[in-house]
């Protein structure tokens, strides 16, 4: 990765009344698919306090790249809930409307991570993926806390 | 929101008149200055849902509706089957059968002063609360599926509980017509340890004063007096429903097509009531319907041995469990007729009037308890249904404060360690395995609870009974 594209990268929160916006953006749309999951874990920790020892591997397919992102984004979720795992690093592949995703992280410890709240389900709410022109990708959408 | 762009029936009454392609108007029942609070975004929600096919009389908003997917919160529709209504995921939302009930406790307030703080940790010792917590029950594939048949009577049946609460439950403790088997495997796999949990974020157990009463009979019947301590609890379907509504959601907005249904927006996710994927959320939907019952009773009974530790003579009886996500067969009368509906109610609480079938004896002549959960620094009401709420909105009322702050902004604006200062001097004792969640459901990040009951009241949806004030809450 070079380094512009590398200080393009953020993940980010938006506003919404009851619930929780997330945005990634990153230099291409794998990169704000994994920025937008890290947005997701931020929800619930500092993801900075996640050690990403252990690794979970998702594959979803869509019709459309917005559709992906709910479909990624809930893969995460329901990983997380079944195993009680919280994530903090990602890597996606997107090809043909297959994503491949890899992410790493660790059991949640409520005393370490002290989790904010859970997601129950990433939302079709405010749900974009688009290339701004500047040739940056942004992927976003609200959950539902 | 613009009160211009509504047409003012009474006090507590707006229309949106349809246009485009609504197929009935759009009913908000609040006063004036919940109105104006309101998101534009209500107005939008509103007007989506009466697009929706077999839409029946008006998509409504309570007095505490605020922006939602696809349908507000606090929205109301009903749809008829036979002329091509449709069943919609968004409709009933992530957490199905997310409700409250609240439980008599036998104790006054003057009981409890002193044992208070013991009390607190007795609940937090033995509540399941917050991320990633786990209950005390680990289900395998014949519990599972028994479970999602049998709803809090499963419960019960295993040890938790007593019999005469199931009476105390909407539908007996037990939606009929669940489909187990259109339940997925992951649906299940989220929630084999997650039976007797809590959950996070606006999920509680509150222990309550009852600190004024303002229906007696009501209140009679209701068995509550002022300054009783009794105790609610606010949860959902946990990880199971989470993860049906995230399936057929992605379902329904794909399907949507070919079924011939115009989303307005693609949240209104719905297929046509009398459809194959009709036909399997409903079987699935009733299903998690059931999880939410045998979690907030398994909940009760972890409840009420806290309370024997430290209280041994103290008898926990179920006053009344509602659930305000939900899409349920009711029967209702429309241009002076009998039909059969599916109402959806999204964060609206069902409130049926006096002499209702459905009720137990006791709340024949009150009118079916309508729990109001407010914020942990404020209050929760209960109220009884009105037989004017019949005619006015399916039988519906409000369900809670309603946020009027993100999660975010309130992050920005309290500190979880200061908030549960300032309420312990306030008297009110919080537990919480996260400060930052604290935060986030400050007080201050909710609507006036009270505004909002006075509103469900003006509108005749449901009476006030009694107002809570919080003593001990536990939040995930």
């Amino acid at each position: 990765m070079n380094l512009a594209a590398s200080l393009a990268r953020r993940w980010e929160h938006f506003e919404h009344a009851a619930d929780m916006g997330v945005r990634g953006i990153g230099a291409t749309r794998e990169a704000a698919f994994e920025e937008a999951a890290l947005a997701l874990c931020a929800v619930i920790t500092d993801p900075a306090l996640v050690r990403p020892d252990i690794l979970f591997e998702v594959d979803c397919h869509a019709t459309d790249d917005e559709l992906l992102l709910v479909d990624w984004l809930n893969a995460l979720i329901s990983e997380m809930s079944a195993h009680r795992m919280i994530f903090s690093k990602f890597a996606v592949t997107i090809s043909d409307g297959r994503l491949h995703g890899r992410a790493w992280g660790e059991i949640a410890v409520p005393a370490r991570h002290h989790p904010a709240v859970e997601v129950k389900g990433a939302t079709l709410t405010e749900l974009k993926v688009f290339q701004n022109p500047d040739g940056l990708w942004t992927a976003q959408c609200v959950v539902d806390v | 929101m613009d009160l211009d762009r509504l047409t003012r029936k009474s006090d507590s009454e707006w229309w949106i008149p349809p246009t485009g392609t609504m197929r009935v108007p759009g009913v908000i029942l609040a006063t004036e200055q919940l109105v104006q609070e309101m998101d534009d975004k209500v107005f939008e929600q509103v007007s989506n849902v009466a697009t929706l096919p077999g839409i029946v009389k008006a998509s409504f908003a309570m007095p505490d509706a605020h922006w939602g997917y696809g349908f507000p919160i606090g929205g109301v529709a009903a749809f008829d089957p036979d002329q091509g209504g449709v069943i919609s995921a968004g409709g009933v939302g992530f957490d199905v059968s997310c409700g409250v009930r609240t439980l008599t406790t036998g104790l006054r307030l003057e009981d409890i002063s002193l044992r208070k703080q013991e009390l607190a940790h007795a609940l937090s010792r033995s509540i399941p609360a917050g991320v990633g917590s786990t209950g005390r029950l680990h289900l395998d594939e014949d519990d599972m599926t028994a479970m999602l048949c049998g709803g809090a009577q499963w419960a019960v049946h295993k040890g938790y509980g007593h019999l005469p609460d199931l009476e105390h439950i909407e539908e007996h403790g037990r939606m009929a017509g669940a489909q187990p088997e259109h339940v997925s495997q992951q649906a299940r796999k989220r929630m084999r340890d997650e039976v007797g949990t809590l959950g996070s974020g606006n999920h509680y157990l509150e222990v309550q004063q009852v600190a004024q009463i303002f229906d007696k009979e009501a209140a009679s019947a209701f068995e509550i007096h002022e300054n009783d301590v009794v105790v609610s609890i606010h949860c959902g379907s946990r990880g199971l429903g989470h993860q049906i509504g995230t399936e057929f959601l992605r379902e329904m907005a794909e399907a949507a097509a070919s079924y011939h249904i115009d989303l307005p927006d693609r949240e209104l996710a719905c297929a046509p009531i009398r459809s194959p994927l009709g036909e399997r959320y409903l079987g699935a939907m009733r299903a998690a319907i059931n999880c939410a019952l045998a979690n907030r009773q398994v909940l009760t009974h972890l409840t009420r041995q806290a309370f024997e530790e430290i209280f041994p003579d103290a008898e926990l009886k179920l006053l009344y469990d509602v659930s305000h996500n939900t899409c349920k067969l009711e029967s209702h009368r429309v241009d002076g007729r009998e039909v059969k509906l599916f109402v959806h109610r999204k964060g609206a609480t069902r409130a049926f009037g006096p002499r209702t079938a459905e009720l137990p004896d006791a709340y024949s002549a009150a009118g079916q308890p309508v729990l109001i959960g407010g914020t942990m620094g404020t209050a929760s009401y209960i109220l009884s249904g009105t037989s004017a709420s019949e005619q006015k909105a399916f039988s519906s009322a409000s369900h809670g404060a309603g946020r009027s702050m993100s999660r975010h902004a309130a992050t920005k604006r309290w500190n979880g360690r200061q908030l549960v200062d300032e309420l312990s001097r306030q008297g009110i004792t919080v537990k919480s395995p996260s400060l930052r969640g604290v935060a986030e459901e400050a007080p201050g990040a909710y609507k006036d609870v009270h505004a909002v009951v006075d509103a469900t009241e003006q509108a005749q949806l449901a009476r006030r009974v009694a107002k809570l004030l919080p003593l001990i809450v536990i939040k995930g």
